[in-house]
């Protein structure tokens, strides 16, 4: 059903030319300067990370059920049935709430813009609805970035580790880390090394949050009926002890009254 | 005396105005880039920090009207007022800041049409604009007595407990969801941050908060008009406000128990000194406001008002920046530009608190308020206000 990307550092030879698809396909400035810039950033949304002789692939995860579309106030943010986390740049006000709520920290921003955007890897959604692969995965030389059903890649990838247990480090990143992501990753050596987290939660992250929105309607609705209950009573009593303060007065009036007739 | 110095005040606020000004200038021609110390690793700086404090200062809102209009303990009526002013300033600058930090400022409309009801962002959004609209709707009899729109006034009048109601409601959303925001990043906001009661954290310290600042603004407030609230309220303000204190250091001391990280304080971190400096800043005036003395003593309750206050910055500000840092592997410091900004919205608000006491019927007027101290004077025990000081008020 939805579409996945599997990359695989064992065969990676770090050309560095998804990147350069990447931009073209993004209509992005790519040269050697861009080439050389090992993170990503508002004007390159995939970095080719290399230590030693090992390589890394950075780019948007398209996480399952990702943060950044529950973060966001005015869903510019959202995934897609066939699997890329899109934007719509029409609905972004520019809270930055998505950069802060992604574990990985992949949205960045047009900090030197005027009217910036958030920019990202949004898994190529034309050319996925059109039937074709990923810019990235269509000229990788070496199949190291694979596009397919996600299904079919996670088959595969375990497959590969059964196949070559001391070539890769036994664990599929993107399996299950934040409830599953459209990118998964093999690799020969630990993902920390490349900055991918160990420790990244097995649950969805927009469940850390729904638990405590899902409350509302009952904070609203029992919120109303205690406070209006709360008020009923303690208006009960003022109105009592002001009808009492009034008899009070009016028979000590009457009493003085007989008093002075 | 008084006239040098009070010259010296109106240029400070002068000074404070045009710098932010000018920031303000070059932050909507050179975009944030150019005018924040804001990046890709650190997208919310020192205006999320202040968003949240100055919500936090508006917490003093919903108790009061709370206290006064659905427990109806009238006593506490002359607090009210200040307190909704103050509410709707702190809102007021929380919505500035929004702007200001909003990436398409034009665009702040858009969570009206556009719903995302999973995101925090956007229950934050509706909160901030029905809250601020009951806020108006609470502060509006002072400005009609003034007026004197009988017809409008008791129309309002009949519509008031459903509008607070309301506005509690709204209240204790907005604050909590303001630490909300928070639970989605449980890898980046430090552990002695990081806490899934962090919603309830923000609640609680609002309450406290909001006390604090009724505490400091009616020591203000009596300095520049001699307008005042009576010592007994006072005394009563900063006993609750000791237990709500206690209350909210023991809710956090539980949970660093429960998740267990005493064990970070012995760490010698920036993380571990801001922390501490935090509840140092609480723990003090709740300890303090816990003696007789204290509470009885005009600046003395200030004085605790103020380190509370201070206490809360700290928190905000640790949660907005301290607890992102080390996460982030950056450094941040806001720009001088976010500084000065975020200074000039601080003075606005003072200069129009300062406005509306000096025209409107906010606090109670000054002989009456002498008269019943010196009546206080005479005869101690007698707390209970005196009914016609309080006619004003009666919204």
């Amino acid at each position: 059903m939805s579409k996945a990307l599997l990359y695989d550092a064992t065969m990676c030879i770090g050309c560095k030319q998804c990147e350069q698809a990447c931009a073209t396909e993004n209509k992005l400035p790519y040269n050697e300067g861009i080439a050389a810039e090992a993170k990503q950033s508002d004007h390159k949304y995939t970095a080719v990370l290399a230590k030693d002789d090992k390589f890394m692939r950075r780019l948007c995860m398209n996480c399952q059920d990702p943060a950044c579309a529950s973060a966001c106030p005015v869903a510019a943010l959202r995934k897609t049935a066939a699997g890329p986390v899109i934007y719509d740049e029409g609905r972004c006000m520019g809270c930055r709430y998505c950069m802060l709520a992604c574990p990985f920290n992949v949205p960045k921003y047009e900090w030197g813009k005027l009217l910036p955007k958030v920019r990202k890897c949004t898994m190529c959604p034309d050319r996925v609805a059109a039937g074709k692969q990923t810019a990235c995965a269509e000229i990788c030389p070496t199949g190291a970035t694979k596009f397919g059903e996600r299904d079919d890649l996670i088959k595969e990838a375990q497959q590969r580790i059964r196949d070559n247990p001391s070539q890769y480090v036994k664990h599929i990143y993107g399996l299950n880390e934040v409830g599953g992501t459209s990118v998964l990753l093999l690799s020969s050596v630990p993902f920390e090394q490349f900055g991918y987290s160990a420790d990244m939660l097995t649950e969805p992250m927009p469940l850390l949050t729904s638990r405590v929105l899902s409350k509302v309607p009952d904070v609203v609705t029992l919120g109303g009926v205690l406070l209006g209950g709360i008020w009923w009573i303690t208006n009960r009593r003022v109105e009592v002890a002001a009808a009492e303060e009034n008899e009070k007065k009016s028979s000590s009036d009457k009493r003085s009254e007989d008093k002075n007739g | 005396m008084d006239k040098p110095r009070f010259g010296f005040w109106k240029t400070i606020l002068w000074v404070v105005l045009l710098l932010g000004g000018y920031a303000l200038l070059l932050r909507f021609t050179r975009g944030l880039g150019a005018s924040t110390n804001l990046s890709d690793e650190f997208p919310w700086g020192l205006w999320v920090g202040f968003k949240l404090f100055s919500v936090a200062l508006a917490g003093g809102g919903f108790t009061l009207a709370a206290v006064v209009h659905i427990f109806n303990l009238k006593r506490y009526r002359p607090v009210l007022r200040p307190m909704i002013l103050t509410a709707f300033l702190g809102y007021s600058m929380f919505i500035c800041s929004l702007i200001i930090d909003l990436g398409r400022p034009y665009r702040v409309w858009h969570p009206v049409v556009m719903w995302n009801d999973h995101s925090v962002m956007f229950e934050i959004a509706w909160c901030v604009m029905l809250y601020t609209t009951v806020l108006i709707l609470e502060f509006a009899p002072a400005v009609l007595e003034r007026l004197g729109w009988q017809k409008a006034l008791g129309w309002l009048r009949g519509v008031m407990v459903p509008v607070v109601i309301m506005g509690v409601i709204l209240s204790t959303l907005h604050q909590s969801s303001l630490g909300s925001l928070y639970l989605i990043v449980p890898g980046k906001l430090y552990p002695l941050w990081y806490s899934p009661l962090e919603p309830v954290f923000f609640f609680v310290s609002a309450l406290c908060a909001g006390l604090a600042m009724t505490i400091f603004e009616s020591w203000h407030s009596r300095k520049a008009f001699g307008k005042q609230l009576e010592q007994s309220l006072l005394t009563g303000l900063g006993r609750v406000l000791a237990v709500a204190l206690s209350f909210y250091l023991a809710l956090r001391l539980i949970d660093m128990v429960h998740r267990g990280v005493f064990h970070l304080l012995l760490l010698p971190r920036t993380e571990t000194y801001l922390f501490l400096l935090e509840i140092a800043l609480l723990a003090a005036p709740m300890l303090l406001l816990f003696r007789n003395r204290i509470h009885h003593d005009p600046t003395a309750l200030y004085f605790c008002s103020v380190l509370t206050l201070l206490g809360f910055v700290t928190n905000r500000m640790n949660v907005a920046i301290t607890g992102m840092e080390a996460s982030s592997g950056t450094y941040y410091f806001p720009k001088w530009t976010e500084l000065a900004v975020t200074m000039s919205l601080v003075a606005s608000a003072f200069a129009i608190f300062w406005l509306a006491v000096k025209y409107l019927p906010v606090f109670p007027a000054v002989q009456e308020t002498r008269a019943r101290q010196s009546a206080q004077a005479v005869a101690p025990s007698a707390a209970r206000p005196a009914v016609p000081e309080l006619t004003h008020a009666s919204s």
